[in-house]
């Protein structure tokens, strides 16, 4: 079972807001029935321009009702401008947090908001028509919403992208894609920072941080999620590794192992840092 | 407030008469069934017993069932015995709605250089016969069959799938891990080389499995080590866990009518209950050859992981085949097999019965669950109108 805020649960069993308004001044629709998700949102504003009145409609899990019911009381009172301002990561903030796989919830209300307020102002807001390539078919997600993803949420994994936005999260086709996209946008980043000083390492502190990086940094996080990961061998910036657990047969575990494992090596230990995956045992059948 | 337990295809409770069983073996007869002293040789008797009860239960000689440590690995050695035992044959056919304990070990292979043909099903869940026969090669060392879905608890059949691999001179296995105790069986006067199945989803504990390796069959054993259950399942043998096993085993022997009387009766009045009281409701799974304590329904525009939360406040436990339970983004895999449409399959509930539960019980949902749908409906953008 899913490890839900108190909050959540509060807004899950007792939603505020739902319904229709039949006089709405903005409508927002995102998800479908083929997704899994799908919020409808209403916005009624008074004279001043305030947002009045919210509602929603939501079909989905309990995160993604306990999303539309807090957004709903989010916005109440706010001008159209000033709820524009809201992120997914508020709305999961409001809420005392969400786990991180339902994370996209919390997406999901962000986007019915612009939608409603786009739709208001008269801007078509078809983003997937509109707004950049469509990554995922599986569930409709373009590239300009992974991009906005990682920028507001801080991504750094493939796993996390598809936590967020769905991408990535039917069939996997998109999955090399969506690490093209990620490393991109982490690229660009990294391009903004100042360079960290190069430092010379010799062989054994090399080894050495090689080691501390994967027993500190790596594994608990693999091993969170069922995998594990061995230090097999270092040769020069040659780092052979061998995937465990669950990360034997993860379909992403070579995009785990390039973005995850290599990406960090090389952050913390050595820019020029190869990981190559060696099968330990192999199996005689 | 009463806990209404329908997900014993998840688990199920250890029957207290199991568990009395097990107790004198954790801090009285605690020998290691392998010593030379007569302290622990004596609770070799008592696994020979267990060994005796399991094979009861499904109808083989004692000698060919091996006790291992749950399901999972039961189908992991039969599949990899297999193919280490045929190395000249490359091909594995397994369908596209068994449990993951083949269905990932298969596509792990297939990274190892194997091929596989997956097969397909049809809307209740059932198998062309067809399209299995012609699936199999020259190169197919093995036909890996799940006896029952564990989701729908549609019934395949095992006995004809497996005359069929005879003939063919193909290895056949078949996770039985839904059907034993649920359904009478006879191994023996079948063709079936290895059957998988587990302790927990028959009131043993969790943590305890058997394979059921037909006299004969080629077998390469998975964890090597001692000479435990004849040096084809090394390690010290988990006593209490086995002995509660070959108790659970008697029982259900003794209950297998009841499992297809009593409880299909209780099943069949859940499904009606439902069916009639809910529209734009659905049964997932085949109408009658099914196991006689699953029902799988789907609800229309209403989310599977919503109703169950609404149902867990109300102290009433079932498993959904929705997305939105597992950290997945799809719906079942079974259910996308069976072309079931995603207004329905995220909305899917398994209702899983077992002969501890009750009438009252079954009611107490068919009441209650009536206005937990229409509640999620009244929140739903697709009930508009």
């Amino acid at each position: 079972m899913w490890d839900y805020t108190d909050k959540v649960k509060d807004h899950f069993m007792n939603p505020r807001n739902v319904g229709k308004i039949d006089d709405a001044d903005a409508v927002g629709e995102v998800g479908s029935l083929a997704c899994g998700d799908a919020l409808k949102l209403y916005l009624k504003l008074d004279k001043d321009g305030l947002i009045e009145k919210a509602t929603f409609q939501t079909f989905g899990c309990g995160s993604a009702i306990a999303s539309s019911s807090a957004l709903t009381e989010m916005v109440k009172g706010k001008t159209l401008d000033e709820a524009l301002k809201i992120t997914n990561k508020d709305i999961a903030d409001f809420l005392g947090g969400l786990p991180k796989e339902k994370m996209h919830c919390s997406v999901m209300g962000r986007e019915a908001l612009e939608a409603a307020i786009n739709s208001y102002r008269g801007i078509k807001s078809d983003i997937h028509e509109l707004e950049g390539e469509l990554v995922c078919e599986c569930f409709g997600v373009t590239d300009t919403q992974i991009r906005r993803a990682i920028h507001e949420n801080n991504i750094g994994t493939v796993e996390d992208v598809t936590n967020f936005t769905k991408a990535g999260g039917g069939c996997g086709r998109c999955l090399e894609r969506i690490d093209e996209i990620l490393k991109e946008e982490l690229g660009a980043k990294q391009a903004k920072a100042p360079a960290a000083p190069s430092k010379v390492l010799t062989n054994l502190q090399r080894i050495s941080l090689i080691k501390k990086v994967i027993d500190e940094e790596l594994r608990p996080a693999l091993q969170a999620d069922g995998g594990d990961l061995e230090l097999l061998d270092v040769e020069g910036k040659k780092v052979l590794v061998s995937l465990r657990g669950a990360c034997t047969n993860c379909p992403s575990a070579q995009i785990t192992l390039k973005d995850v494992v290599q990406g960090k090596l090389r952050e913390l230990v050595d820019p020029e840092i190869e990981v190559v995956e060696e099968v330990k045992c192999t199996l005689s059948i | 407030m009463h806990t209404v337990y329908l997900d014993n295809n998840a688990t199920t409770r250890v029957d207290p008469l199991v568990f009395e069983e097990m107790r004198p073996f954790f801090c009285d007869r605690y020998g290691n069934p392998s010593s030379m002293h007569s302290f622990g040789g004596e609770v070799g008797k008592d696994l020979k017993t267990a060994r005796e009860r399991v094979a009861a239960l499904i109808g083989c000689d004692p000698s060919e069932v091996i006790m291992t440590s749950c399901g999972t690995e039961s189908d992991n050695t039969a599949l990899r015995s297999a193919l280490e035992s045929q190395p000249e044959k490359r091909h594995l056919i397994t369908t596209k709605v068994e449990h993951p304990a083949v269905l990932n070990l298969a596509k792990h292979l297939v990274k190892k250089g194997y091929h596989l043909t997956l097969l397909g099903v049809d809307q209740d869940g059932a198998l062309d016969m067809d399209e299995l026969r012609d699936a199999i090669r020259d190169d197919t060392a093995l036909i890996s069959v799940m006896w029952a879905n564990n989701e729908t608890g549609t019934i395949f059949p095992v006995e004809e799938i497996a005359e069929l691999a005879k003939s063919r001179g193909v290895l056949f296995h078949t996770d039985a891990v839904q059907t034993v105790g649920k359904l009478p069986m006879n191994i023996a006067k079948t063709s079936v080389d290895f059957l998988a199945l587990s302790g927990h989803k028959l009131h043993a504990p969790k943590g305890i499995g058997a394979l059921y390796v037909r006299k004969g069959t080629p077998f390469r054993p998975f964890i090597i080590g001692g000479h435990q259950e004849r040096s084809r399942r090394a390690g010290t043998e988990p006593v209490p866990s086995i002995v509660g096993l070959g108790k659970a085993c008697e029982i259900a022997l003794e209950n297998i009518h009841h499992e297809n009387t009593t409880v299909r009766a209780l099943r069949d009045r859940l499904e009606k209950g439902i069916l009639s009281s809910i529209s734009d409701s659905r049964l997932n799974g085949h109408p009658t050859d099914r196991l006689p304590n699953t029902v799988n329904i789907s609800f229309k525009f209403v989310e599977g992981e919503a109703i169950l939360l609404l149902m867990n406040e109300l102290g009433m436990c079932a498993s959904s085949g929705s997305a939105c339970t597992s950290g997945s983004l799809e719906p079942s895999h079974v259910l996308r097999a069976m072309g079931v449409p995603f207004t329905f399959a995220h909305g899917s509930i398994r209702f899983s019965l077992s002969r501890f539960n009750t009438r009252e019980e079954i009611d107490f949902v068919i009441e209650k669950l009536p206005p937990i749908i229409a509640r999620l409906r009244s929140i739903s953008p697709y009930m508009e109108g």
